[in-house]
């Protein structure tokens, strides 16, 4: 029986998809095995915050039953029906607390949905819990959460990435199949990366934001995380499509991700390497593993060319400014009056003015104070023009850098973040180090592109997962999941299955003493 | 550009409604101008002429019908407020005394 579990749990959702329709497996069955695994590994990986098992098993016995009923019930089922999911706990879920990794929202329940768990449910997809991640999506690392940092299932002395590192850990760890990202800066992508697994923010728009709490609301996007390209294919057109409760949300169909994730073929096609992102500051072994997938790439029959686009020097920047002005905005809405924590102040005249100070200095986090009050200064008078008015028009600049980039290319390429996963507490104390992890990921957000991540292979001094990021221009999703599910082809050939193989067994590992000391925010 | 001092950040975080105590101005003030200084080049970057982009994807009129949508009870809207009376948000003294 373990066995079989242990089986199940390995299986892509594609696969598990395949297996339910056919019914060579329940629901129920594959939602337990996932819960099973959760309740043997989570202990020492931290990716959720959250079990809902039981509605998940209930939502698991409904797909079951129809599928046992036949007819149109069993027709009417979604292909995704039965698969489970997690959901990051940025996104608000009725049923389940939601917290945003955020003292500050401790204990508190959404009075509604997100748009895209009310498309999981519709699609009868179990959501078995939400996912650790850093307080409000600030960070790189998942240490920025209030709840503990959530552990590399490469190595538990190390980071998952953030700010999703839980959903990309909970999917590294075999605890779901699947699970929702949101991505600002690259909080989907560069946890992929550090955990070898597939992560998408798609074109902005493209997945509707309602329900996603908000951190930049120009840069946000909730998309797909998964262990496979085609995985991600699927989700995403699960969770896609015009919304109009999020009046940034796009009209355009993009129904055609699936099958371009099954093209199979890149011949002809140009890839770009982006001069600005690779090289100078690109840990050897990560260097390596780029260099070594343009070569398969050009195997393959892609045409690799080189592009530049100088203006991403001033991108980081920009994104440090732009996404705090919007974070200080976002985030004055917990006041201690609506929603969540109220604090009292210990001492003085009771007036609201002083409850929302005491209330906001204990319930959010270091970081998330640097970058309220580091947007409240872009924001103010007198700064304005230079600091907030010029990082939109870098993003001009960006944007025109990428517009000629893909005049030359028809996607982009580069390594996805700039080293494999570091140790717990190496960069907590260093906020400048920290966003460094982000300079390949924010530009996509600025420009509002689309991009994906996938596991490149192993970086040869540490062993640890390398990212491979592909770009496309906006409403181009489809090209990515085309060349990714191409790239993924090959390596996976190359090494002889899929790369996570290679991650070392949970069951027998050890925390480590630095890991055990590092946890939680400073 | 001015560089950003722990007057400044006393006055942000009020504006921000965020106390803090010394110890964290102190930090706080050594921590934004080591980041306001690495974001500083932003302002050289772009010249008078290059347009603002305030949004990715620019989209207009995006409108919808003026009819009564989905709406929250009362109940639901107060459930997860820190305290309630009689249907309403309770707060402390809105003004002070003085």
């Amino acid at each position: 029986m373990t066995e079989l579990k242990n089986e199940l749990i390995r299986h892509s959702a594609a696969d598990l998809a395949a297996k339910l329709a056919a019914r060579e497996v329940t629901a129920v069955e594959v939602t337990q095995a996932h819960l099973d695994r959760i309740a043997d590994v989570d202990g020492q990986v931290n990716a959720f915050l959250h079990v809902n098992s039981e509605e998940a098993l209930a939502v698991a016995a409904e797909v079951d039953a129809a599928r046992a009923a036949g007819g149109s019930a069993a027709e009417e089922l979604h292909a995704l029906a039965g698969v489970p999911i997690a959901v990051k706990d940025l996104i608000v879920t009725i049923g389940q607390p939601t917290t945003a990794g955020s003292k500050i929202l401790e204990g508190w329940h959404s009075p509604y949905d997100a748009t895209v768990v009310k498309k999981l449910r519709a699609a009868k997809m179990p959501i078995l819990g939400k996912t650790n991640l850093d307080e409000f999506a600030m960070g790189s690392s998942t240490e920025h959460s209030a709840y503990g940092p959530t552990r590399n299932p490469w190595d538990l002395d190390r980071i998952p990435g953030g700010s999703g590192g839980g959903s990309a850990a909970a999917v590294a760890a075999f605890e779901a199949p699947l699970a929702l990202g949101t991505d600002t800066g690259g909080s989907i992508r560069q946890p992929g990366a550090v955990t070898g697994t597939v992560g998408v923010k798609p074109t902005y728009g493209a997945v509707s934001r309602y329900g996603a709490i908000a951190m930049a609301s120009s840069l946000d996007q909730i998309g797909p995380v998964s262990r496979t390209v085609l995985d991600s294919a699927l989700l995403q057109e699960v969770i896609g499509g015009h919304d109009p409760f999020d009046s940034t949300s796009l009209t355009d169909p993009f129904n055609n991700l699936v099958d371009a994730a099954r093209v199979g073929n890149v011949a002809g096609m140009k890839i770009g390497i982006i001069k600005e992102l690779h090289g100078e500051g690109y840990q050897a072994g990560v260097e390596n593993r780029f260099n070594e997938s343009l070569q398969l790439l050009k195997d393959a029959g892609a045409e690799i060319v080189e592009v530049s686009c100088p203006n991403l020097k001033y991108a980081l920047g920009a994104y440090y400014l732009i996404m705090p002005s919007e974070v200080s905005s976002n985030l004055a809405k917990f006041d201690g009056v609506r929603f969540g924590l109220r604090v009292l102040p210990k001492d003085g005249p009771m007036t609201i003015e002083r409850v929302m100070g005491a209330t906001r200095a204990a319930g959010f986090g270091d970081e998330v104070k640097r970058r309220i009050i580091l947007g409240t200064y872009a924001l103010s008078a007198g700064y304005y023009d230079a600091y907030y008015g010029s990082a939109q028009k870098v993003r001009t600049l960006i944007q025109r850098d990428f517009d000629a980039a893909f005049a030359k290319a028809d996607v982009l390429i580069s390594p996805t973040a700039p080293t494999t996963a570091f140790k717990l507490g190496e960069k907590l104390n260093d906020p400048l180090a920290m966003y460094l992890n982000d300079v390949a990921t924010i530009p996509a957000n600025l420009a509002g592109i689309p991009g994906l991540s996938l596991p490149g292979g192993l970086a040869d001094e540490d062993g640890l997962p390398v990212g491979i990021q592909l770009l496309a221009p906006a409403r181009q999703d489809a090209r990515l999941y085309r060349v990714g599910a191409v790239l993924e082809s090959i390596l996976e050939e190359k090494w002889g299955g899929p790369m996570l193989a290679q991650a070392p067994d949970l069951k027998n590992a050890v925390l480590g003493a630095v890991a055990n000391t590092a946890g939680g925010s400073n | 550009m001015a560089a950003i001092n722990r007057d400044d950040v006393a006055h942000l975080a009020r504006l921000a409604h965020i106390e803090m105590s010394a110890e964290e101005l102190d930090r706080m003030a050594v921590e934004l101008a080591v980041i306001v200084d690495s974001v500083k080049s932003v302002s050289e970057a772009a010249g008078e002429d290059v347009p603002a982009t305030s949004h990715p994807i620019p989209l207009t009129n995006v409108f919808r019908e003026d009819v009564v949508g989905h709406t929250f009870t009362a109940e639901q809207a107060l459930s997860g407020a820190p305290d309630a009376f009689e249907n309403r948000f309770k707060v402390p003294a809105i003004l002070d005394e003085d």
